[in-house]
């Protein structure tokens, strides 16, 4: 609570030398300034003019007809029921797999910090689905994995009914008929080792003494847990959780891939269902209007993303 | 819970878990690694991590594994593990033109993350060694512009480079990933450029020596590893790119995660050269992540865990 608190202000620690000409003050700000101007012009350029699109009516599919309509796109944007759709599906999408994979993560980060042989290797293998290329991942999720006739878990399971003597088994259309499920498991097997690389940072930079402390007070195994290591994993939980969602709510691989938002609009997120209004539908202003409210929706979850940085950042950086 | 909170958690992190040479507290960890392996099972819990680490790996090994089979191999059920092995699904990439999108990756993703270094570099010294004022504000403005989900962006973004003719065009991309790692490569270059000793710094000043001294001879020898983790950072991330590369591209300037997308539709059987082509394409920057992989996690965390 208390770190959390006073989380703002702290990272001043590395205050500047005051003082000197502004002459001075500008060789200061001089190498700063091209990357800034750079961010500034790529970042906030594009934004005013998302803006600015968002309050015209304008598709390219009835030409002329690019003219200042206000509001109105925000109220399309808000009671559609489509939008108001990939608005749950993303919250459903993100939710889900931000918790799975934090769980799963938590779990392989405590396994992983108690040394057994082969600790190494099996850290090096679980960062692999990380770092396969996402579209790749979901391409070989979908086609490889669950294909109902060859993929992998119809196979499996194929095999092992034959095993017990029946003929053949089950034939399951896993992204028919539980798209949004498949969809979050080849997402969880993502991001649980972006997840377990934060927490087991977090659980190695436990402090050996307070354990051992614990260990000499008669404390078990799980109360040490609860009641020391819980604790001061909170922060790296936390951003592994505020850092997760902003990636995940971005999804577009894995939807555009997978599913294509279907079956129906079964898994259309608001990201997929934008890249729709855009490239489908040709209403450039209605997209540009869910563009601005996911960039307020994502402000919001930011703002206590940047909190829980700050003061993770003040603390690793005490020196 | 929150009453025990403050008591560990506050004066020991002011030790500093991490700095470099506050070492003390590896030894007691290590020794209580060891000393819960003979408390409660080991060999079960070491068992239950390899199973789940195998199980994680098994999509990664299956596509490799495909990747090696006849098609006829890998379309069965149930699956034929043990069929013969062949790289006749690699050369069959070449032979449908790989080779540019690889190209055009590799392009996109060096200039880029060279164009972000040039950019970073002296961002992250202003904003570690010779601090402007107030520079943890612009700290978290740039982490911000890394918060704006890029597909809001992507129609501006789109009707401004097809004003400008730059639509399927390499240096498009390179200059939106430049935009895109930005952000990352400030907050760890200027992470790493934190760790220089001060009183090196100052030894230096006191010594005479002139700015490009300094920086050559004592800022870089501690920052290269950290330059290092950087750009290997900004090439996994704009090698795996996918969302403008499909939207801006079209023939010339496509990168391979297009390809890939691109590349199934048209056959029959096409399981194994697709699973050749995933890992084709996912090589790179498996290799570059593995062996970076205690770097990983500082610049996932954008420097905040070290």
């Amino acid at each position: 609570m208390t770190t959390l608190a006073e989380s703002a202000p702290a990272t001043e620690a590395r205050t500047p030398l005051h003082g000197g000409g502004s002459g001075r003050k500008w060789r200061r700000r001089a190498p700063l300034m091209p990357a800034l101007i750079f961010a500034i012009v790529v970042t906030q350029v594009p934004f005013i003019a998302t803006l600015i699109i968002s309050s015209l009516d304008w598709n390219i599919l009835r030409p002329g007809s690019r003219r200042f309509t206000g509001l109105s796109n925000y109220g399309t944007v808000f009671t559609d029921t489509r939008l108001r759709n990939a608005v749950l599906n993303t919250v459903v999408l993100t939710a889900s797999v931000v918790l799975v994979s934090l769980l799963v993560g938590l779990a392989l980060a405590v396994l992983l910090d108690r040394k057994f042989l082969g600790r190494g290797l099996a850290r090096t293998l679980l960062i692999a689905p990380f770092l396969v290329m996402p579209v790749a991942a979901a391409l070989l999720w979908k086609h490889a994995i669950y294909n109902p006739d060859y993929g992998l878990l119809n196979g499996t399971l194929n095999a092992v009914w034959r095993l017990f003597g029946a003929d053949q088994g089950p034939t399951v259309d896993w992204v028919s008929d539980l798209p949004m499920t498949a969809v979050v498991v080849a997402l969880v097997w993502q991001w649980t080792p972006f997840m377990m690389l934060i927490i087991l940072a977090g659980l190695q930079a436990q402090p050996g003494d307070v354990l051992e402390a614990a260990r000499v007070d008669g404390a078990s195994g799980l109360q040490t847990f609860r009641l020391i290591t819980l604790p001061h994993l909170r922060q790296y939980l936390e951003l592994s959780v505020l850092l997760g969602s902003i990636y995940i709510v971005q999804t577009f691989d894995a939807i555009f891939t997978i599913t294509q938002g279907g079956p129906g609009t079964a898994t259309t997120t608001l990201p997929y269902e934008i890249y729709l209004t855009m490239f489908r539908k040709y209403e450039y202003g209605e997209a540009a209007a869910a563009g601005v409210v996911v960039v307020i929706g994502t402000i919001i979850v930011a703002t206590f993303a940047l909190r829980t940085i700050s003061s993770l950042f003040r603390e690793e950086g005490n020196r | 819970m929150t009453t025990t909170a403050p008591g560990p958690a506050g004066p020991v992190q002011k030790e500093g878990p991490e700095t470099s040479a506050a070492s003390p507290r590896r030894p007691l960890r290590r020794k209580r690694g060891a000393e819960d392996l003979s408390q409660r099972g080991g060999p079960i819990w070491a068992l239950l991590a390899w199973a789940l680490t195998l199980l994680f790996f098994a999509p990664v090994a299956w596509m490799v594994l495909t990747s090696l089979h006849k098609e006829v191999d890998a379309a069965t059920n149930p699956p034929s593990i043990f069929a013969p092995l062949t790289f006749s699904q690699y050369g069959l990439l070449f032979d449908r033109g790989v080779g540019p999108y690889l190209i055009n990756s590799a392009m996109a993703s060096a200039l880029s993350t060279i164009l972000v270094l040039a950019l970073a570099l002296p961002a992250a010294y202003a904003l570690s060694i010779k601090p402007v004022e107030k520079w943890t504000d612009v700290m978290f403005f740039f982490l911000s512009t890394k918060f704006l989900p890029p597909i809001a962006a992507l129609l501006p973004i789109y009707l401004i480079v097809k004003d400008l003719g730059m639509l399927d065009n390499v240096y498009t991309l390179v200059l939106l990933y430049t935009s895109m790692n930005l952000p990352i490569a400030v907050w760890m270059m200027q992470s790493f450029l934190a760790e220089v000793p001060k009183e090196m710094l100052e030894a230096a000043e006191v010594d005479g020596a002139g700015l490009l001294r300094t920086l050559w001879s004592i800022v870089r020898p501690v920052t290269m590893p950290g330059i290092a983790a950087t750009a290997l950072i900004c090439v996994i991330f704009s090698w795996n790119e996918f969302m403008f590369a499909l939207n801006l591209t079209a023939t010339r300037a496509s990168t391979a995660p297009v390809f890939l997308v691109g590349f199934i539709s048209s056959q029959g059987l096409f399981l194994a050269k697709l699973c050749a082509a995933a890992t084709l394409v996912s090589l790179p920057v498996l290799i570059a992540g593995w062996a970076a992989q205690d770097k990983l996690v500082r610049g996932l965390s954008l420097g905040a865990i070290k």
